[in-house]
């Protein structure tokens, strides 16, 4: 086996701080991506022993929801707005352009480890169409001139 | 010290609203402009975001749509004053778009910080609750129900009846669950509650622990509104300074404390039982009804599971009585509804009207018809599970029985209007894909139906056996109406067969009989 790119005992600590909320697993699934950006494959096992679960149970939570990942994303992730309200402002013809922007398809990094591409159906952005959302940034009327400049300053933060 | 406005409201947010709060910030300090920079909720009127307003002796003035770039400019003409300006709205509460709603729930949002719990206290807030703790529970109940408030959500169930029902259910331990899983396309209003108006919420959960016996709230918000998590967060916490959740509320030895809990991007963890399975840490699978969660919910006790739209309502049907809020609406849908337009229009925002409003009056008087200048061709009413509706029907009045009666649902208020460059047929491809992306698996009508559904209507696109396979798409619609689990596989023909219905031509096919 690879050797584990995360730190074990941060980890353990994340689990251990939220291991007797009632219904848990979420809380933790939630703090071990956002201290690491996914959920590691090989952390399944420290989190289904603190639960009581087994890892299949945890197998099947992370594999159930879209949100959870299991490799690591690229350092911002770009979700784009596939859903019916930035449909009709047209948010087709922006996601091509992400995609041939970024060079990558939904659930893919680029090769420079800078960005995800992501779908997301509703960002609650509705009135601002078409809508992306980078990093926890929401950003409305997201034509592919801004969407490049989005990219940019995206870029070019430190 | 001059008040300025900018808001923190995520939409504002995503046009620029920092930037121009920035700007504001630092030009008063070079003018040595003595101000006060507040950062309220969205107004609603996001055409006009980033909408910066000035308290002045005559009221609150407008200007936007402001660009970081106009803030110099705004200085120089004068807006500290009121003065004049290309962006100048006038008087906020006089824009027509905001002056004819009827804004019950929404009435401080746009207006207040929205965590500044003395700001909250100071626009008529936590009154329902001083009343509700003067009350018995059943009393409580009983204001609930004499509103006639139905459930927000989009299933419209009395939502006095679900409340009665877990006060009557014998329990040591019951919970309050807010569903903030606002995931239908096309809606806004949980999300613009949350984040500008985070008490209503908080005191409409208080107010219904006391009436049915809770001292456990959790607000399930989904992941996608990281803005709404970090108000209601800021929101939670001022509310036990002040006294207002925790052990002893206002002093009177009933306790309610409240947690919010993140989805993780599954819609159809928007569905009751599914959003309980979720926040016990399980995959969100529908569960088989009965029990109801009013009998068994979270964790197997009595629960009282709201949408944030109903809960939020609470609190001014108990500070006005539930007599007050039955009196707007029309037939057997009492109050007002927060209706949000969205999609390609002129003027989408949030428009709270008393039910009985017609669609058309929505989409056009409020709306302002659509952004492209192309005639409205079709409009989505209550989220992807919602029926598309042609111009033919635009008279409708939103009541949930007018809506019922000509096979469309109401749902959480939102409305997608398309021009008339819209594919219909897409627009049912895309029903049957998102069925099919986020059914839970559970039931096989949902899991496999939609997949087929998306097979089918490839196939009428392509022209290949048109006749059968709009034959087997009805058939396989009937069979998913029929013999779904939950309102995703049984509603995912809402979108498909109104499309088809009322586009035929679309997918190549003569119109129906």
């Amino acid at each position: 086996m690879s050797e584990q790119k995360w730190n074990v005992e941060e980890v353990s600590l994340i689990i251990q701080g939220l291991k007797d909320k009632p219904g848990a697993l979420l809380p933790i699934l939630h703090a071990v991506q956002d201290h690491l950006g996914y959920v590691p494959p090989d952390s399944v096992p420290l989190i289904a022993h603190a639960l009581n679960l087994s890892r299949a149970e945890v197998h099947g939570v992370i594999s159930f929801y879209h949100y959870f990942r299991e490799s690591p994303p690229g350092r911002e992730t770009v979700h784009i707005c596939r859903a019916e309200a930035c449909q009709a402002m047209g948010s087709e013809a922006l996601e091509a352009h992400a995609k041939q922007r970024l060079g990558i398809d939904y659930h893919e990094n680029t090769s420079d480890g800078q960005f995800s591409l992501e779908p997301v159906y509703c960002l609650g952005n509705c009135a601002c169409s078409p809508s992306i959302m980078v990093g926890k940034e929401v950003y409305g009327r997201v034509s592919p001139e801004r969407f490049d400049e989005i990219i940019e300053a995206t870029k070019a933060k430190p | 010290m001059i008040k300025v406005y900018v808001p923190r409201d995520s939409s504002a947010l995503g046009l620029g609203a920092e930037q121009v709060a920035t700007a504001i910030k630092s030009e008063a300090g070079r003018r040595a402009a003595d101000i006060q920079l507040i950062r309220n909720g969205s107004r609603g009127l996001y055409w006009l975001e980033p909408m910066v307003e000035v308290e002045t002796p005559v009221g609150r003035v407008a200007y936007g749509p402001v660009a970081a770039a106009d803030v110099a400019s705004l200085f120089d003409a004068g807006f500290l004053e009121g003065k004049a300006h290309a962006l100048s709205l006038g008087l906020t509460a006089e824009i027509p778009y905001l002056k004819n709603q009827e804004r019950l729930t929404f009435a401080r949002v746009g207006i207040t910080d929205p965590v500044s719990l003395d700001d909250y206290i100071a626009h008529e807030g936590y009154r329902g609750l001083r009343r509700a703790l003067t009350l018995e529970p059943a009393a409580i109940v009983e204001e609930v129900t004499e509103s006639g408030l139905r459930g927000r959500g989009g299933a419209a169930f009395p939502t006095g009846i679900k409340w009665r029902t877990v006060l009557g259910a014998p329990s040591e331990q019951k919970y309050i669950v807010c569903n903030a899983d606002e995931g239908d396309s096309g809606t806004f209003s949980d999300r613009m509650v949350m984040e500008c108006d985070p008490f209503v919420l908080i005191e409409g959960m208080t107010i219904a622990g006391l009436a049915v016996g809770a001292t456990q709230g959790y607000i399930y918000l989904r992941c996608e509104y990281p803005h709404a998590h970090v108000a209601l967060n800021e929101a939670i916490a001022a509310a036990e300074r002040g006294g207002y959740l925790g052990d002893n509320l206002l002093g009177s030895d009933k306790a309610f404390r409240l947690e919010v809990r993140l989805g993780a991007g599954a819609y159809v963890c928007g569905e009751e039982t599914s959003l309980l399975e979720s926040l016990e840490g399980k995959r969100g699978l529908v569960r088989y009804k009965p029990p109801l969660p009013a009998i068994e919910g979270l964790f197997g006790k009595p629960t009282v599971i709201n949408n944030v739209i109903s809960l939020a309502s609470v609190p001014i049907i108990l500070d006005k009585g539930g007599a007050y809020y039955r009196d707007f609406g029309m037939g057997r849908s009492r109050g007002t509804l927060p209706i949000q337009l969205a999609g390609n229009l002129k003027h989408p925002g949030l428009v709270e009207k008393a039910f009985g409003v017609t669609l058309r009056e929505i989409l056009y008087d409020y709306g302002g018809g659509s952004a492209s200048g192309c005639p409205i061709r079709a409009v989505q009413v209550g989220g992807p599970l919602g029926a598309y509706l042609p111009e033919s029907q635009f008279d409708t009045p939103l009541d949930y029985e007018a809506f019922a009666a000509i096979w469309a649902v109401l749902g959480h208020g939102g409305v997608v209007a398309f021009d008339d460059t819209a594919d219909m047929s897409k627009m049912a491809r895309y029903g049957m894909e998102f069925c099919a992306e986020e059914s839970c698996g559970k039931c096989t009508p949902c899991r496999i139906g939609s997949t087929r559904g998306v097979e089918v209507i490839d196939k009428i696109r392509a022209g290949v056996d048109r006749d059968q396979n709009v034959a087997l798409l009805r058939d396989l619609s009937d069979t998913m109406l029929a013999g779904s689990l939950c309102a995703l596989g049984g509603m995912t023909p809402y979108p498909v067969l109104s499309a088809l219905n009322h586009f035929p031509e679309d997918f190549g096919v003569a119109a129906a009989e």
